[in-house]
């Protein structure tokens, strides 16, 4: 076993050296570990910087429970950390990043100061994409029986029940509603689509308004067009629906898009088309929150290491990766062109959607809503009484942290 | 046996116990009384996040956290005496569902704490006596089938013991799910959509069906070796007297083997009120949830990298004197028959 392990590993970094030549332009010497999520667009970026050299990348879906702990280590378990608005914030709460300013001055001329996170004035973190929910639909489906493409969510619940009429599809709908973060996350969206806001200046909770309920309500709604399992259905569970035809709409990530397309996993290629996230009210934003995905350098490692990680991570950021990745993500990154998968995103973000708050007081009341939505999607709380419980939950956790007085 | 020689056969367990049970139970038991507030400051800032081209940038109120020379968060101390118990327990929710207007038991399913504790009570207390009978009819089939199927028989009756929990979890999920295998045929046999994992009480009906299928196999094995040792003498008068195969059962067999009985009660009922990796295996926590996972869900960080440690303490507290009450009329029973026996 161990034999095999490390003949593997032998033939894995002679892969990587050979390659090594052929597209970085520095031969890395210092070993690397970085740990991100494992959608397409990290896929891309961390075999680019694997061509350094002595990089080892870690795509893990659950990233989001293990950074903390692993960048807290001294010294730091990885070098450099992929995070999004919402991971950005426990690393900066327990200051286990370094601020980039000297970095980006030294090799960082590629950037543009689009991509720079700054926080007390101190760039953080250097942004590669943005992504937000998008609205995906099967073209073919929906020019067959003649409807439109939805711009509110009535509308989506209109071209659902045709859709089910049809009998095209084995469900009209899918959605990112699994029970806690996910689910959590859809509430968000539906929720400044209803113009609500989260907590007051004060960091006091305020969900339990008219907004809230209509959200919830909408959610519940929209769930009866799904799989009726749906409170375990994830990103990466809508995405298989998508790619194997069982579903012909959903508001799905917008890093997503890129694996409908491809032709190893997918049965419909080409024929989801994209969207700006519907609106839950007139005169409302698209329902969905702007977010941003980008690399955190650890604090917790020496300068050195620091300043090869900095240089890996330029090498996976750069123009040559978007090029050969253009359609993996809505890249930040120069020398994307924009194609037919970004369209959805960039509808969403111009046509005012919000950005997801990198803030402790969202953080808290993220999970506060993810721990008890389900119950009001099971039937055992009324909108009123979910609410009021979330609300409750966001002050226990506030006031445990320090957050409340 | 001498002293010394007694002391120093259980010295390495009663070190062991000491540093892995005892001590981190008294730092448990103390932890559930503090809470680590981090320091916020609130600062006006702009603060930019990339929109597409161009920046979105906003004046906002922000809550930072204080950091010391180090870098390293400063965090307080407080003690806040029951209050995490009573975050927990909620006793004034209590208090009005079973006052004159309220709702009775349909409120507490709202709150986390009794929720865990119905489902983890229901599950111990079915599965119990399943994996009792299941055993005992394992074992006794076994004792009497031909010898040379024994061997075959009790390797694969002794499988699912040996298969790791979370991936034999795992597996009869894999088998359920959406359109799974098994899925498939029940709605094949029964002409219904069916879906195991839409509602709560088909989810815990499988957990419960996993845990017996799971653990009877250890029932088996301790009963059926158990049945070795009955005494054929008495056996074969009673079969003289003309007792029948039931009544040897409940006068002899069932006798003989009480002992062992409530031996394989008291694990089965530790194991299963610690119930974890069912929940886990089956992802059933937005329909079913046990004690010991929440527990576990406090530890785990949430969105700004906090853990509840002390909600987390208070309630393996109370998962800890949960398995104590249950226990007790077992133990009771035992040290009775200690006594007597002496």
């Amino acid at each position: 076993m161990m034999i095999k392990k490390t003949l593997a590993a032998a033939a894995f970094s002679l892969l990587m050296s050979v390659s090594a030549h052929a597209a970085c332009a520095f031969q890395n010497t210092v070993p690397i570990k970085s740990l991100t999520a494992g959608f397409d667009a990290w896929k891309a970026v961390t075999s680019a910087m694997a061509e350094c050299g002595n990089v080892q990348a870690e795509l893990d879906q659950n990233f989001r429970t293990k950074q903390p702990a692993a960048f807290a280590a001294n010294p730091s378990l990885y070098h450099i950390g992929g995070v999004a608005n919402g991971t950005l914030t426990p690393l900066l709460n327990a200051g286990t990043i370094r601020p980039l300013d000297d970095l980006v001055a030294k090799y960082g001329k590629n950037l543009t100061p689009n991509q720079f996170i700054r926080v007390d004035g101190k760039i953080m973190a250097i942004a590669m994409m943005v992504n937000a929910h998008n609205f995906m639909y099967r073209e073919d489906i929906f020019k067959e029986l003649n409807i439109p493409v939805p711009t509110t969510y009535d509308q989506v619940l209109a071209a659902a029940e045709r859709i089910k009429a049809s009998g095209k599809v084995q469900y009209p709908l899918g959605g990112t509603v699994k029970a806690g973060w996910d689910l959590a996350n859809d509430f968000n969206n539906m929720f400044v689509g209803f113009g609500g806001t989260f907590v007051k200046p004060d960091n006091t909770p305020s969900i339990n308004s008219e907004a809230g309920v209509k959200a919830l309500e909408m959610i519940k709604r929209l769930t009866a067009y799904m799989d009726p399992e749906y409170l375990a259905s994830d990103s990466t569970f809508v995405q298989k629906q998508f790619q194997q035809g069982k579903i012909a709409m959903a508001n799905l990530w917008a890093s997503r898009a890129g694996a409908l397309d491809d032709p190893k996993e997918s049965q419909v290629v080409g024929k989801v088309a994209m969207a700006a996230a519907p609106l839950a009210m007139a005169g409302g934003r698209p329902s969905t929150t702007l977010w941003w995905d980008g690399i955190v350098i650890a604090k917790n490692i020496s300068d050195a290491e620091a300043d090869a990680a900095f240089r890996v991570a330029m090498e996976g950021l750069d123009e040559e990766m978007v090029k050969a990745n253009n359609d993996a993500a809505v890249w930040l990154v120069k020398g994307f062109v924009p194609g037919r998968l970004a369209m959805g995103a960039i509808a969403s973000a111009n046509g005012g959607a919000p950005n997801y708050a990198s803030t402790t007081s969202m953080g808290l009341i993220h999970s506060a809503i993810g721990e008890k939505i389900a119950d009001f999607m099971t039937g055992k709380l009324t909108a009123q009484q979910a609410l009021a419980e979330m609300e409750a939950s966001y002050l226990v956790k506030a006031k445990e942290q320090g957050l409340v007085k | 046996m001498k002293g010394k020689t007694f002391a120093m056969f259980v010295a390495p367990s009663l070190i062991l116990m000491l540093t892995f049970i005892a001590l981190p139970l008294v730092s448990v038991f103390f932890q559930s009384f503090y809470q680590n507030r981090q320091q916020f400051t609130q600062t006006t800032v702009e603060s930019c996040t990339p929109g597409f081209l161009t920046q979105n940038c906003v004046t906002e109120v922000r809550n930072t956290a204080k950091l010391d020379a180090n870098g390293k968060p400063i965090i307080d101390r407080v003690f806040v005496g029951l209050e995490s118990y009573r975050q927990l327990l909620q006793p004034e929710k209590v208090a009005a569902a079973f006052a004159a207007n309220g709702e009775g038991w349909k409120a507490l399913e709202t709150i986390d704490f009794y929720r865990a504790l119905r489902f983890t009570l229901t599950f111990t207390l079915v599965t119990l006596p399943l994996v009792l009978l299941l055993g005992l009819v394992l074992a006794i089939a076994v004792d009497n089938t031909v010898k040379s199927l024994r061997g075959p028989l009790i390797f694969v009756s002794l499988l699912p013991f040996i298969i790791t929990p979370v991936i034999g979890a795992l597996s009869i999920r894999w088998l359920f799910i959406g359109d799974g295998i098994l899925t498939r045929a029940l709605e094949w046999m029964t002409g219904h959509d069916i879906a195991m994992f839409a509602q709560g009480w088909t989810i815990e009906l499988l957990m419960m069906f996993y845990r017996v299928w799971h653990v009877a196999p250890f029932a088996f094995v301790v009963f059926y070796a158990a049945l070795q040792t009955v005494d054929q003498d008495t056996m074969e008068s009673a079969i003289v007297d003309g007792a029948s195969r039931w009544e040897r059962l409940t006068h002899i067999v069932i006798p003989h083997l009480m002992p062992l009985i409530i031996f394989v009660s008291l694990i089965h009922l530790m194991d299963s009120y610690r119930v974890f990796d069912e929940v886990i295996g089956f992802s059933s926590e937005a329909h079913r949830i046990s004690l010991q996972w929440l527990t576990f869900s406090y530890l785990t960080p949430d969105e700004t990298g906090n853990r509840s440690i002390s909600r987390a303490s208070a309630s393996s507290m109370l998962t800890m004197i949960g398995i104590v009450l249950l226990l007790i009329p077992l133990l009771m029973r035992t040290w009775r028959d200690h006594k007597v026996s002496r």
